[in-house]
């Protein structure tokens, strides 16, 4: 782990020299699009063109959370992401042993330059527009976002959209969350957002805001072990027709990503995915849709 | 040799020496400059035009399209910057002013007030904004009692005690450096202590420190947008959620142009008031 850090510096380094001297002449390494030869479907450990030679570097934020990881600890293999960012490791013909994992956060994810991962698992929903800056995997769950309130709170009762309508409700920035509220319930209200879903939870607990609006798996976690006296009033409809579903991202063009779709596919079409889904979200049954 | 030159002057040839020369050396020195910038900004054009990541970074940065989608809403999340600021800047003004005053206060029984104005100022120059606005826009809410005010005048609160704090000590500096002369003159003349203060030492103490008060609003300026980890959404919040959709950081550069453009002319004024006591300092005694 200490050879990570290190590493990530001097390719910083060497990135900012390229951009900033006239060193920039001499061309760097960038990762181009896949040599169409070898990646057709090659996809064993030794052809994996990955950022370490025989290790597998997956990414995702500081903290994560549960269901999706459990006690902020990626490489335990555990929640449904940790679980399935190993059986997608194991597909590919890494061990748990050849599994590194790098805290990377949203903005790094997303930004031009080098990456430090292989493939980053954090809830990233895919849609068209950013798939213009990454490359997505096939999708490995299909989501739907919903409203968590304290029983207390008008909105706890609500069965309808119209009644969030005036209702002061809040998301974390950076998520489909939020994009739900402002295209599908359009409050009157500007809705509050926060840099992390705490911040919300601890705004939700003190009344700033009635609603929180988290994905449907997080919600269920959040009602049931974290905010005592709360209630998921109901899943939201999905903005446009197309169900919302979550991939894996890699960099812009990665040699990876035909064979992490691949992996992805194998492992929804043997039942896998179905079964870590049972395991580990198995609660989201029974949430009505609010219209 | 007084008056006017009479009407046939006509230069010396050494005179008309000079005159070219200097013209001269004005013609190449001006030649150099332009030299010089064109060959750093050809220099750097390459260096990042012509760098192999160049083309995303373009892409990921100046996107005109997704500049023109975040305008507005990052111009709507400016308009919230700039009325925190019109109000957070009066307050701190006032604060700092009135804690300056209460720290510098001299008789004995103002002991109390001098060690709350100290305490005061030691806490919350060293305590970090971002957890100062935690603490009252997540823990004063918490406390639930009824009548708690709203998020953004509990921000803007955090903001004011922690802004209030450093110019309170900008403003103690001006009130010290004016010469114990000035108060035992105007103490002699009969005023009392609070008209010492009001007609004599606080005009020149404020008009002394002008320059780094303005500049701590320059600063204000650009800190009034944390108010957004409590919720609301400022200009940078605008941007990020655009950026989160788009993967895309244009953005981002929208913000800040928008900023740098808000903030010229404050500081413009700061130059004009630093370079106005720098001279009227310079010219003292000829009066």
């Amino acid at each position: 782990m200490n050879a990570v850090p290190i590493h990530r510096t001097l390719r910083l380094l060497t990135a900012a020299l390229a951009l900033a001297g006239v060193a920039a002449c001499a061309p760097q390494a960038t990762p181009g699009p896949a040599s169409t030869a070898t990646s057709a479907l090659a996809c064993g450990k030794a052809q994996l063109r990955t950022l370490t030679a025989g290790k597998l570097t997956i990414g995702t934020d500081q903290p994560v959370y549960p269901p999706w990881f459990v006690d902020n600890k990626p490489e335990n293999g555990q929640g449904f992401e940790g679980a399935v960012a190993q059986a997608v490791a194991t597909r590919l013909g890494y061990t748990a042993a050849e599994v590194v994992w790098a805290r990377v956060p949203f903005n790094n994810a997303i930004a031009p330059g080098p990456k430090t991962f292989d493939f980053d698992i954090n809830e990233f929903s895919i849609t068209p527009e950013r798939k213009a800056a990454v490359d997505f995997s096939s999708p490995y769950y299909d989501v739907t976002q919903a409203v968590v309130a304290l029983r207390a709170n008008k909105v706890g009762a609500a069965t309808s959209l119209a009644e969030l309508k005036d209702a002061k409700l809040g998301a974390q920035v950076g998520t489909t969350s939020l994009r739900a509220i402002t295209e599908v319930v359009k409050p009157t209200v500007q809705p509050l957002v926060y840099n992390n879903n705490d911040d919300a939870k601890a705004a939700l607990q003190n009344g700033s805001i009635d609603g929180l609006v988290l994905d449907l798996p997080t919600a269920f976690f959040v009602t049931s072990a974290e905010i005592d006296k709360s209630v998921v009033v109901g899943q939201l409809p999905q903005p446009s027709g197309t169900p919302e579903q979550f991939g894996l991202v890699l960099d812009k063009g990665s040699t990876l990503t035909p064979c992490v779709s691949q992996a992805v596919d194998a492992l929804k079409a043997d039942g896998t995915l179905k079964q870590l889904e049972d395991k580990w979200l198995a609660q989201t049954a029974g949430a009505p849709v609010l219209q | 040799m007084t008056g006017p030159p009479p009407d046939d002057y006509r230069p010396s040839e050494l005179q008309l020496g000079r005159l070219a020369y200097r013209r001269r050396q004005t013609v190449r020195s001006v030649l150099i400059a332009a030299a010089a910038t064109l060959v750093v900004g050809v220099v750097l054009t390459l260096a990042v035009a012509g760098s192999p990541g160049w083309p995303r970074v373009r892409d990921s940065f100046f996107d005109p399209q997704v500049a023109a989608r975040a305008f507005v809403p990052v111009a709507r999340g400016l308009w919230l910057n700039v009325r925190l600021f019109a109000f957070c800047a009066v307050a701190a003004l006032a604060l700092g002013l009135a804690v300056a005053i209460a720290r510098t206060v001299r008789p004995a029984v103002f002991f109390p007030l001098r060690v709350l104005a100290t305490s005061y100022t030691y806490v919350f120059r060293g305590a970090p904004l971002i957890i100062v606005l935690y603490l009252f826009a997540y823990g004063i809410p918490g406390l639930r009692l009824t009548g708690t005010p709203s998020l953004l005048v509990l921000g803007g609160g955090a903001i004011v005690v922690t802004y209030g704090a450093y110019l309170a000590e900008v403003f103690r500096a001006g009130i010290e450096s004016v010469h114990p002369s000035q108060r035992a003159a105007a103490r002699s003349l009969g005023l009392t202590y609070a008209q010492t203060m009001r007609h004599v030492v606080l005009p020149q103490a404020v008009r002394r420190v002008a320059p780094p008060i303005l500049n701590d609003l320059v600063a204000l300026m650009k800190d009034v947008g944390l108010i957004s980890l409590a919720g609301p959404i400022d200009a940078i919040r605008a941007a990020q959620i655009i950026t989160a959709e788009t993967y895309n950081f244009t953005p981002y550069v929208v913000a800040g142009t928008l900023f740098v453009l808000l903030a010229a002319p404050l500081i413009a004024v700061t130059d004009w008031v630093t370079l106005r006591a720098a001279r009227r300092q310079s010219s003292v005694g000829t009066a």
